[in-house]
């Protein structure tokens, strides 16, 4: 078996006296859907920001193995780097460019590659060929992507004038837009009503199948979470606490206290189970 | 409405007594010029009739507002949540036909049977606004960083002019891009410190930077002759072709060569080409810029530079050539304005300059271009005609402003034209 595609050791992040992260391991693979849950404050988008250059980790290893090439660490990256090998990332609260339209949008996330095309805005200046065939590609990609997302209606709409549930299928875009290795979406689901998230369910592991990409997820929607990760791994006050396949989350007692407090009752995982069960007959 | 008239009342007898109070120095008082020099004369008289205009004005602005609005609320509403569809093709078609309307207007001018000497002069100061807009409309409305020092690279590019002109003896053509090279350059040092700058922080050291600037200019004696600036700035040349009635040495003129009477007003003319030559050649390269990935990443920039940086684009190469394009468009200004009025002096380049140029940027609409050049024709058009104001030519200039940021809060033209639309472009198979 080959190295996983991302592997996180000893990651530990400290803000003064407080530490947010603390000697988190945790690895996402390739066509492999990697789940991060945990309580409200637990650290998860933290790890989120080490993970994709919005922090320095004040210790551990993050490796990115792209397949046949140099591993990289990406905490010695500079920010803007890390999405340029290949790891790419949503935001819990929606950022895209408003003023911009959907498909600028995704022409933006495009940029590296256009850059180095435009020869650094000289070629695309005076219209050479070689341009002008990026440029085609480029819009061919967002076009492409913006009709897997079903986004051809409100392809040339100012993206800020979106619904929230439209501007979540762009943001996702725009990410796949850069051709990553790795997309970490945080809490994709956020304010998605239940046929929504379903879709959004469906959305994640076509874009897996297809694409064959490794997928890491925060999300508190647990239907979601359990339905479609291959892997769930739980933090619970910066610390990992487990480790499984849905099912062995699932019926995990300490991710249950994590969540539920100390149970009282012996119903509590079937509580769980039942919340499952609802959201994947809300998505059907 | 007995209720709402009270209401209206009371605030208007409140502004009408702010007003004779600020009125008591404004205009109360007045200065006469005698045999015994100024002396200060009251006319309180004016004092009170300011005050009872503004009581007036303000309770009949009251009241019509409430009228309108009652009209507006009479009108039936759109459901809650959808906003009027803008014609956006609409908007951006009515756009392009004043670009090429209003072109082929300054392209004409000169030739036109009316067109004198002082047309052509306002006409050259109107484009030199619309050069400077252009540019910081750059740093300002596409990469949303704000400058209130962009006047120091209009000085930078008219004194490198000046500068290298009379030194070495460069000619206008050789110095137009040197000028714009070295304001790019100063624009790029000057982006460096301010990369982690925002808001009102980015706002001191831009304007701090125009300051320095000036002051540089005014003190550095020896390089840049201090306050008694540079003259004998040479003019432009067509081909080596002078319009000097006795061009200086080695230059052949104008009206010999072609055998056309001498008359300044080709001068002026040509001066007038060389301007909506950069202009339009600025106006081309902006255009082209936004639609290309370095454009694209300014607007972004402006957007949301977190987002930025997550999809790999590096802010600080952003920022440093957002100020470097801009501050060449700033050179490229000034090194023409150096040679139009063959002289270089600090004095053209204070603050209010700057603030004159961020407000043609404002009100023209962030980001539009056509919107500079409405805005740059307004702000310079406008003191001119209301010369016939005299005196109150700044009040008509105030009241103008104000009414434009009431009704266009976004600027004259605050919708922005998407750099490329999915429906006008061909599908895959092709």
């Amino acid at each position: 078996m080959s190295a996983p595609l991302l592997s996180v050791t000893g990651l530990t992040m400290r803000f003064g006296g407080l530490v947010a992260v603390d000697g988190v391991n945790l690895t996402a693979e390739t066509n492999k859907i990697t789940a991060l849950i945990g309580p409200n404050g637990a650290g998860k988008t933290t790890i989120f920001n080490c993970l994709t250059g919005f922090y320095k980790p004040t210790s551990g290893e993050l490796t990115l193995n792209r397949p046949g090439q140099a591993p990289v660490s990406l905490q010695t990256l500079a920010g803007y780097q890390v999405s340029r090998h290949g790891v790419v990332r949503t935001f819990q609260n929606i950022r895209l460019f408003p003023r911009m339209t959907v498909l600028e949008n995704l022409l933006v996330a495009q940029h590296v590659g256009l850059m180095k095309k435009a020869a650094f805005g000289v070629a695309g200046l005076i219209g050479l060929k070689g341009w002008r065939t990026a440029e085609k590609e480029a819009i061919d990609r967002a076009r492409f992507w913006i009709e897997r997302l079903d986004l051809t209606a409100v392809a040339d709409e100012e993206a800020g004038n979106l619904s929230y549930g439209v501007q979540r299928r762009v943001e996702i875009a725009r990410a796949m837009n850069t051709n990553p290795l790795l997309l970490c979406l945080d809490e994709p689901a956020a304010g998605l009503n239940p046929k929504e998230t379903g879709a959004l369910g469906d959305l994640l592991r076509g874009i897996r199948e297809q694409f064959g990409i490794g997928i890491l997820l925060i999300e508190h929607d647990m239907g979601l979470v359990m339905g479609i990760s291959d892997r769930i791994h739980v933090v619970e006050y910066g610390r990992k606490i487990a480790e499984g396949t849905p099912e062995e989350i699932r019926s995990d007692e300490r991710v249950i206290k994590a969540y539920l407090g100390e149970p009282d009752e012996e119903e509590l995982p079937a509580i769980v189970a039942e919340d499952v069960a609802g959201q994947e007959g809300g998505r059907a | 409405m007995a209720n709402s008239i009270q209401h209206h009342l009371k605030g208007s007898i409140i502004a009408g007594l702010v007003a004779m109070v600020l009125a008591v120095p404004f205009i109360g008082l007045y200065t006469v010029s005698t045999d015994q020099g100024l002396v200060v004369q009251q006319r309180w008289p004016w004092v009170f009739w300011s005050g009872l205009i503004v009581l007036v004005g303000s309770f009949l602005m009251g009241m019509a507002r409430d009228a309108l609005a009652a009209r507006r609320a009479a009108k039936p509403k759109l459901a809650a949540g959808t906003k009027p569809k803008r014609d956006d093709a609409l908007t951006a078609k009515l756009t392009k036909g004043f670009a090429i309307g209003i072109t082929l207007f300054a392209v004409t001018l000169p030739f036109m049977p009316f067109s004198d000497r002082y047309i052509m002069d306002v006409g050259t100061t109107v484009l030199i606004y619309v050069l400077l807009g252009m540019g910081l409309n750059v740093t300002v409305g596409l990469a949303g960083l704000l400058d209130l020092g962009f006047v120091a690279f209009y000085a930078i590019g008219a004194y490198s002019f000046a500068i290298l002109s009379t030194t070495l003896g460069w000619g206008f053509w050789v110095c137009l891009p040197l000028s714009g090279l070295i304001a790019a350059l100063f624009g790029a040092l000057l982006s460096m410190p301010i990369l982690r700058l925002r808001g009102d922080y980015l706002a001191i050291v831009t304007l701090g930077f125009g300051e320095i600037t000036r002051i540089v200019i005014l003190n550095w004696q020896s390089f840049t002759g201090g306050p008694a600036g540079i003259s004998g700035v040479p003019r432009p040349s067509l081909f080596g072709l002078s319009f000097d009635r006795r061009p200086p040495e080695g230059l052949t003129s104008f009206h010999e060569v072609t055998g056309i009477t001498f008359a300044t007003e080709h001068r002026l003319m040509f001066l007038y080409l060389i301007a909506l030559t950069l202009v339009l050649g600025a106006a081309w390269v902006i255009k082209r810029l936004r639609a290309l990935p370095i454009g694209r990443a300014w607007e972004a920039l402006r957007e949301d530079e977190i987002a930025c940086r997550s999809l790999g684009i590096n802010p600080t190469a952003s920022k440093v050539s957002a100020y470097a394009v801009g501050g060449m468009l700033g050179g490229f200004a000034g090194c023409f304005f150096a040679a139009r009025q063959g002289f270089v002096s600090p004095e053209s380049f204070g603050f209010i300059e700057s603030a004159l140029i961020l407000a043609i940027v404002v009100l023209g609409g962030m980001g539009s271009q056509i919107g500079v050049v409405i805005a740059a024709l307004f702000i310079v058009l406008l003191p001119e005609v209301g010369r016939e104001f005299a005196d109150f030519r700044m009040i008509v200039f105030g009241i103008a402003m104000i009414a434009i940021m009431v009704w266009r809060p976004g600027g004259l033209l605050s919708q922005r034209v998407p750099t490329i639309r999915l429906s006008s472009q061909k599908g895959e198979a092709a």
